[in-house]
């Protein structure tokens, strides 16, 4: 007994020192045989991925393989770009019941302070479980009845947190919707449309008499400086076009009155669920806003629009011409597994597998502004890359390998670490 | 041939009991034909007359007056089947009282909840409609098939075990509510000894009628003898120990869920499935050898603190351990995709694809009593089957139609058409509003 449980020890330690020396340095290797769908480009049937400090050097047919590259034979797998997931709260809620372990949302209704960097838990159990699921980014965003503070983008991998931070502030959330949130324990009313952009124009417009007061003062000695003033302090980058703004919108009067107030205020933003974007998707369009859509598994609002209305969303947007990436269900962290799945629902409903495929990986990358390192498999970006055994949008398929920032990382989660302990124990 | 068919289906029906309301004759062509039980057959066709599956073969001829579908490149599977939900009912939770076995969600089923179509559109053809969580000793259950625009009188299926609701955990302990009720229980000892509690008060109730009826049953009965007083409650509990009664008991870690199956022994009720069990995996030994089977999520958890381990591998490593698992949506948006729900048990666990569909069709079906009529594609079971554009455990797949004992309930081009010429209309009257 007590011999078997030293061995175990031993193995334990050997074990989690393999996994983190495999995780320290980004590897120099190249990825053989697979078949690779580049998302950007074509796919190739049986090619090559160079990695090399961290980022993807080359991807073809047949490349050179330079000395001291390692080889990963994965002939009979498919190779990926990772997939964002474009809106979570990952990091910020670990079991959504329990008070004590959530940190997404606060006290209050304006809270541009907020940053969801300043609270990540990179421990969360949910990362390693989206990461073995071939997720290998998210933005990560802080929920709230109204002004709900500043989003991040993050990469699942890391010992601290700045590692895993890819960019932050990313986007100032702002909850633009009549219906009622579950926040913090309760229910947080919404708004009408009308009203929340008259309050956010004047919230706006406080913030720009703000600046220009402090740079009014700052010129001339005689003046006071406004009192300092936290909350419009930290809208100062939004006025100024440096910080855009996510959106939630919902029902069509809501993407409307949205659209406006974009137009009105000179905002760049994107909308966030836009349940009802195929009734407006003209207008969506000619404004050029991006959408995020979501909780595409709820079960749809109004009857009368269909059973699939939900389903058949990212379709008619595509065919609208408006951009658009899947983000997990509800937000919560338990349901980042489930992005590929929102894909390939879409796809049963119209869209094109392609497409769909694009939809959570370039796509989020390009609305997130992240396009430049991921997204795609292309020489110059990070080595974001995921080994399937099969199509990633399919539930049957494993995840058999998953590169970060050309960093091999561990695929053992609390999920496969219970199901080992109680194997071993019955 | 069709003097023997008329021969075989007259047999049939004396075996299946009267043929069911609204039956419909259909003869569903060239399927990939998933039975579940049998095998998986390709260009193959489903014969369905009065309600009941009569012939699963190959070119199986139409007669006049029976609906011919075209299933070519599509699969037909069994009408699937959510094990536990709260659809269909006006109420879910009596929360006046902690012990409540006298209510009954099949006094307040409802025909008019549209979530009835939802499940329709995701291939659901029978649900077990429960009572809530609320309370250690919750209400009786209902099955109920998915007959959209029928009655409640209709949807119910009668040859479906009679199924009560116990629960235990933080639910019962009112963890997550503000503010709290001042009730007991508060604990999981509290729970235990409640569920205990009433139980023991039934057995003493039954005792007292056993022996009034074999008091009156005497040869010279006394001339004062006078009845125990009816209780609905108690009477309801008695048929819980008299194993009349099954119990479902909502449950989520593994030491409560043994609590539950030690309870059942000392006391000497059935358990007829352990619902949520999000940690099954860890007493699957247990649960196999006293033949307790599941109903479970596939991985929804980390929700509450009970659910932090109930890993998506749960119901693959039960099965694989010789418990009998089913999946269920809980009233949520599972309902419209429990097939995929399904699939994710090939992912998290392995399960073949057969393996896989049977935890939404005769597994839930055994676990309560009506695998002689429905949860696979047998001759002589109803005619509840879905179809699908592929095959469906593939994610890219889309339910076509949904059969319920012949009479399509579910037809996408059909719903789709509909949806069209309503628009047209709606835009019409548009038009005339603003002429005029």
């Amino acid at each position: 007994m007590m011999k078997n449980s030293m061995i175990g020890v031993l193995v334990l330690a050997l074990f989690s020192l393999a996994g983190a020396a495999a995780e320290k340095e980004p590897g120099f290797f190249v990825i053989r045989g697979a078949r690779i769908i580049p998302v950007v480009g074509e796919e190739i049937p049986a090619g090559m991925i160079l990695v090399r400090n961290g980022r993807i050097e080359a991807v073809g047919r047949s490349l050179a393989i330079p000395e001291g590259a390692e080889i990963i034979e994965a002939a009979g797998l498919s190779a990926y770009p990772g997939m964002i997931d474009s809106c979570t709260s990952l990091g910020l809620n670990e079991i959504s019941n329990v008070a004590a372990t959530v940190d997404s949302s606060e006290i209050g209704r304006i809270n541009p302070q907020l940053r969801i960097a300043d609270a990540l838990h990179m421990d969360s159990v949910h990362v390693p479980i989206a990461r073995a699921s071939g997720i290998t980014a998210a933005h990560v965003v802080p929920s709230g009845p109204f002004i709900a503070g500043q989003s991040g983008i993050i990469r699942l991998n890391g010992r601290i947190v700045e590692d895993m931070i890819v960019k932050s502030p990313a986007f100032m959330r702002i909850y633009f919707q009549a219906a009622p949130q579950f926040i913090g324990g309760s229910m947080a009313p919404g708004g009408k449309p009308d009203d929340l952009a008259k309050e956010l124009k004047e919230i706006l417009e406080n913030a720009r008499v703000y600046q220009k007061n402090k740079k009014a003062s700052e010129n001339n000695p005689a003046m006071t400086r406004p009192e300092f003033d936290e909350a419009l302090e930290f809208l100062l980058p939004v006025i100024n076009g440096q910080l855009s703004v996510m959106l939630d919108v919902g029902s069509e009067d809501e993407i409307k009155a949205a659209i406006k107030l974009v137009k009105e205020e000179k905002l760049n933003a994107i909308f966030f669920g836009a349940e009802e974007a195929w009734k407006t998707a003209k207008e969506i369009k000619e404004a050029g806003i991006p959408v995020i859509l979501s909780n595409m598994y709820n079960l749809p609002s109004n009857w009368e629009d269909g059973y699939d209305a939900r389903y058949r969303l990212p379709a008619e947007l595509q065919k609208a011409g408006v951009k658009f990436a899947l983000a997990s269900d509800k937000y919560l962290p338990p349901f980042c597994i489930d992005l590929p799945y929102q894909a390939s629902k879409a796809a049963a409903f119209g869209l094109d597998k392609a497409e769909a495929l694009k939809s959570v990986t370039i796509y989020p990358a390009e609305i997130l502004g992240v396009a430049d390192i991921m997204g795609s498999l292309e020489p110059g970006k990070a080595a974001n890359i995921v080994l399937a055994d099969g199509d990633i949008l399919d539930r049957r398929t494993q995840i058999k390998r998953v590169f970060i920032d050309g960093r091999s990382v561990d695929l053992s989660n609390k999920y496969t670490e219970l199901l080992k302990k109680y194997e071993e124990k019955n | 041939m069709k003097k023997f068919i008329a021969l075989l289906g007259a047999c049939l029906t004396l075996v299946t009991g009267p043929m069911p309301a609204g039956a419909q004759d259909i003869l569903i062509k060239n399927a990939t034909v998933l039975t579940v039980t049998r095998g998986t057959f390709p260009g193959t066709d489903i014969l369905i007359l009065g309600g009941i599956i009569r012939k699963i073969g190959e070119h199986i001829e139409a007669a006049k007056g029976v609906r011919v579908v075209d299933a070519t490149g599509r699969y037909a599977v069994p009408g699937l089947f959510d094990s536990h939900t709260h659809i269909g009912v006006t109420d879910v939770n009596e929360m006046g009282e902690t012990i409540t076995p006298e209510v009954s969600v099949a006094d307040v089923l409802t025909a008019e909840d549209i979530r009835i179509f939802y499940c329709l559109t995701g291939g659901v053809t029978m649900v077990h409609t429960m009572h809530g969580s609320g309370n250690p000793i919750g209400g009786r259950n209902a099955t109920i098939k998915m007959k959209w625009g029928k009655t409640p009188e209709e949807m119910i299926v009668p040859q479906a075990y009679p199924t009560i609701k116990f629960a235990q955990g933080e639910n019962i302990k009112q963890s997550y509510y503000n503010p709290p009720t001042p009730r007991y229980p508060k604990s999981r000892m509290g729970v235990a000894a409640i569920v205990r509690g009433e139980l023991l008060k039934a057995r003493e109730y039954m005792e007292e009628w056993d022996r009034y009826e074999t008091a009156k049953r005497a040869r010279k009965p006394a001339g004062f003898l006078l009845p125990p007083r009816r209780d609905l409650r108690l009477e309801a509990l008695a048929d819980v120990l008299r194993g009349k009664l099954l119990v479902r008991c909502h449950t989520y870690r593994a030491d409560e869920s043994l609590e539950m199956v030690k309870l059942s022994k000392e006391l000497g009720f059935k358990i007829a499935c352990l619902d949520h069990a999000s940690e099954a995996f860890k007493i699957a030994k247990e649960l196999a050898a006293a033949g307790i089977g599941i109903s479970v999520f596939t991985d929804s958890w980390s929700y509450k603190l009970e659910t932090a381990e109930g890993i998506a591998y749960n119901a693959a490593a039960c099965a694989k351990n010789g418990v009998l698992v089913s999946l269920n949506s809980d009233g949520g948006p599972q309902m419209q995709y429990m097939f995929n729900e399904a699939a994710k048990t090939m992912k998290f666990g392995g399960l073949s694809a057969d393996e896989a569909l049977k935890l939404i069709t005769i597994n839930p079906a055994i676990q309560l009593g009506v695998d002689g009529i429905a949860g696979s594609l047998e001759a002589g079971k109803h005619g509840d089957v879905a179809i699908f554009s592929k095959h469906p455990l593939d994610s890219y797949a889309r339910c076509e139609m949904t059969i319920i004992e012949g009479e399509v309930y579910f037809d996408r081009d059909q719903d789709m058409k509909e949806r069209q010429e309503k628009k047209n209309a709606d835009a019409e009257k548009d038009k005339v509003k603003k002429e005029s």
